[in-house]
């Protein structure tokens, strides 16, 4: 046979997530912050399966190490959508920045998470800034997943602005404690024509699957990957969670009754 | 002259350019981005640009994070 090599004709993607246009396979996207090293960010990355990784952008250390091994040396632009976050970002102004700055490091990239916080203590977005934070981006250029709080009416206004993605907290970032508020979550999945995305406070497996069961479009995470005890395992059973929340909400589960339905029929019983 | 790099007085040569400045951090040929006074210099700009006493440089690049 004359096989033509498989980059030329990827196979189709089974239900795809598209974000600004590009169709992904892996709707598991994850954080690189908080792992022990580069090795096992890199490790904990493919057992992920993500083919989307946040980073952020922070100065570089003059004169320390100049030869030690860099981050998207491990996860390459060519084989990873890089998403520079604005973590750390309290104003537009600061968060606007930071992705210009990205979009220069990254050769004129134009994807972004923003996230403009308002507090050191729960870490929940300012809102107003991120409303004028992704006004201002979205004028520039930029394609924004944004990260937000679980408000339908906010979510809707950031969609109207041109956000590409939508993306509410299920509890504050980092805290683990999974989904807070789920009535909310599946609001803002009805009402959204762009993908909505946990971003934040999912604590284990479970979580990510419930995120899914609601007709969320994808779920990012780092600290439930990176802080577990073995984190590329958790990132495998992240991968799995995901892929299995997914197909269950494809596949439309039942509904809840107060009381039994056999499951074995009633005829043809012996005696 | 001095210079403010990443929030830290350096001293360069008076006609030193932001490639210069590079080099000298050990970051020639890093993926890194720059800006001087707050406005980004592309990278195909570093060896023109020159550089003026009380410039404030960031260099950034890109780091684990979620």
């Amino acid at each position: 046979m004359n096989a033509l090599p498989q980059s030329v004709t990827p196979a189709p993607i089974d239900d795809p997530l598209t974000i600004a246009g590009r169709a992904y396979r892996s709707r598991l996207l994850t954080g690189t912050g908080k792992f022990k090293d580069l090795a096992e960010t890199g490790r904990a990355t493919e057992a992920a399966g993500a083919e989307i990784v946040t980073v952020a952008i922070r100065r570089t250390n003059i004169g320390q190490n100049p030869g030690e091994p860099n981050l998207l040396d491990v996860l390459p632009p060519s084989r990873y959508t890089i998403l520079p976050n604005t973590a750390g970002c309290y104003t537009a102004d600061d968060a606007v920045r930071t992705c210009r700055l990205a979009r220069e490091l990254l050769d004129g990239h134009k994807l972004v998470k923003l996230e403009v916080l308002g507090d050191e203590k729960t870490l929940f977005p300012d809102v107003v800034q991120t409303l004028k934070a992704a006004e201002i981006l979205v004028a520039d250029g930029f394609d924004v997943m944004v990260y937000t709080s679980d408000d339908p009416i906010l979510a809707r206004k950031l969609e109207a602005i041109g956000c590409v993605a939508v993306m509410p907290l299920a509890a504050p970032i980092g805290s683990g404690l999974g989904i807070q508020n789920r009535w909310n979550l599946v609001e803002i999945v009805e009402n959204a024509k762009v993908p909505v995305l946990v971003d934040a406070g999912v604590g284990t497996a479970s979580d990510a699957s419930i995120a899914m069961e609601l007709g969320c479009d994808g779920v990012l995470m780092n600290t439930a990957i990176a802080g577990a005890k073995d984190p590329v395992l958790m990132a495998h059973a992240m991968k799995l969670a995901v892929e299995a929340g997914r197909a269950a909400f494809r596949a439309g589960r039942i509904p809840r009754k107060r009381y039994a339905s056999a499951s074995s029929p009633l005829d043809g019983r012996v005696g | 002259m001095k210079i403010v790099l990443n929030g830290h007085e350096a001293d360069v040569a008076s006609d030193a350019t932001l490639a210069d400045v590079v080099a000298s951090a050990g970051l020639a040929g890093r993926r890194v981005a720059i800006e001087v006074n707050r406005e980004i210099v592309p990278r195909s700009d570093y060896a023109a640009r020159l550089l003026a006493a009380g410039d404030r440089i960031e260099v950034v690049h890109a780091i684990g994070g979620g």
